[in-house]
């Protein structure tokens, strides 16, 4: 059973619905005993850092959800700023706390400025390219290069270049996926990129861990 | 890079969709759902939902639509975000953070403040806090007049604010909006063209994404529309009357060198 993390960021009904349309079955829950009995654990996430963190911790979710990922090793997918607690720390309207279990931060994206002189607008809104990295797990049996939905004005700047497993330019290069042995996360919104996001939450439930 | 967006805009009025002329004249269509099933299978960027009822008697129930029970814009919404993996903006008569938060919670990814946020402009920031600058859209509504002077309106294009575009769009960034969506009452429904002096006004004062919408009749005027610097370009009418209009648009919009998704 896969649990998607009801915490009261956002969109979890657009998340619960492209589970459905590839026929997984799932708990919406935000209950830590759920949390222990899931397979998978999914954590959707809009808004701004600092709000999803303090959510999290209101339900006294950090805890658990570091026990059942990080030492049991359950596959685990965030997604945008569900993506984005996985740093250290957050500098989203001041200095937050992340879960801390990819060494990185996340900063405003700073764009360079195009050939007219204006920078890029921020936030980074639409459909962008992604190319993969590292022999990305999520991004497997896509085309070259799949097109996918970001809505955001911060970006993961991950420690290690070798987690980062897929990438995105927008007047620089940004973190599109960062994967880290069973610990996914991505910036777009799989949920709301139609074939290729359904594509990558399939390519998420098929991981399994190497024995 | 970042692809440049098409956008359908759906108007949707006592839960029937309409087309509209000038924010005046609207003209049935028929069932949203069907029109959106139809987008959902061409794979469209995003869609806009704007519910412009003047009044809360909704009509779904009428025979002719063959659809029952859809009593208000927000069940359209949940059957709209069940079958569409594509992100969804709903707009209209949106008040309090409360209805904000209840079109997010039903699916839509972003909501549009217009008359509200003119009305009460905290409620920019209070939502942004709330969602994320992502999630709020200002929509502004501009007239031009005669003599070339623009001017924004609110309440459906009904009443005159004495705001300047150039300058509302500033403030509604400064606020806390994530984007911009322009629209033109005068040439809504016309056909002719976006009003391009004012997009390039409006996206020189911002550094937030800028949709345009109002006027097109052609594809060109998408390709006009990003040359003047919108991030996004929207439409109603040219997408219920054409067939395959988003694929085909996309199309000349290609061969124009717009980076586009295709």
């Amino acid at each position: 059973m896969i649990v998607l993390v009801d915490y009261g960021s956002g969109n979890i009904r657009s998340v619960a619905n492209a589970f459905e349309a590839i026929g997984a079955a799932f708990l919406i829950s935000a209950r830590p005993d759920d949390l222990r009995a899931a397979d998978r654990i999914v954590l959707p996430g809009v808004g701004a850092f600092g709000e999803a963190m303090r959510r999290l911790e209101a339900l006294g979710l950090p805890a658990v959800l570091t026990e059942e990922v990080v030492q049991k090793k359950k596959p685990f997918l965030g997604l945008c700023v569900g993506m984005q607690l996985l740093a250290e720390r957050g500098h989203e309207h001041g200095e937050h706390r992340g879960l801390g279990w990819i060494r990185g931060e996340v900063h405003r994206i700073e764009p360079a400025t195009d050939g007219d002189g204006k920078a890029f607008p921020v936030p980074h809104v639409g459909w962008n390219s992604v190319k993969a990295q590292n022999g990305s797990v999520l991004l497997r049996s896509m085309p070259a290069e799949p097109t996918f939905y970001f809505v955001h004005s911060y970006a993961f700047r991950a420690a290690d270049p070798g987690v980062v497993a897929g990438t995105f330019d927008y007047g620089g290069e940004f973190s599109a996926v960062v994967e880290q042995g069973h610990i996914f996360g991505t910036q777009f919104h799989p949920e709301k990129s139609q074939k290729a996001g359904l594509q990558l939450l399939k390519n998420f439930l098929a991981y399994e861990a190497p024995c | 890079m970042l692809k440049k967006r098409l956008i359908p805009c759906v108007l949707l009025q006592n839960g029937l969709l309409v087309r509209s002329e000038s924010f005046s004249i609207h003209q049935v269509l028929g069932n949203p759902i069907h029109e959106v099933e139809r987008f959902n299978h061409w794979a469209v960027d995003e869609l806009i939902y704007l519910d412009i009822s003047r009044d809360e008697s909704y009509d779904l129930r009428r025979d002719d639509q063959k659809v029952k029970h859809l009593g208000d814009p927000l069940e359209i919404l949940d059957r709209v975000s069940r079958t569409c993996f594509m992100p969804l903006t709903f707009g209209g008569r949106i008040r309090t953070v409360d209805d904000i938060r209840a079109r997010l919670a039903r699916g839509a990814d972003k909501v549009t403040l217009n008359t509200a946020a003119l009305e009460t402009p905290d409620l920019i920031g209070e939502g942004a806090h709330a969602f994320g600058s992502q999630a709020i859209v200002v929509s502004i509504d501009v007239k031009r007049s005669e003599d070339g002077r623009c001017e924004v309106f609110g309440r459906g294009g009904a009443k005159a604010t004495g705001l300047d575009p150039v300058q509302w769009a500033h403030e509604a960034e400064r606020l806390g909006a994530g984007e911009i969506f322009l629209n033109s009452i005068d040439r809504d429904g016309t056909a002719r063209g976006y009003d391009l002096d004012l997009i390039r006004a409006v996206v020189a004062a911002t550094r937030i994404p800028v949709i345009a919408c109002g006027g097109v009749g052609t594809y060109e005027d998408f390709v006009a529309g990003i040359k003047a610097g919108a991030s996004a370009v929207s439409a109603a009418n040219i997408f219920h009357f054409k067939e395959l209009s988003d694929r085909q648009a996309k199309k000349v919009m290609r061969a124009a060198g717009v980076n586009v998704r295709v």
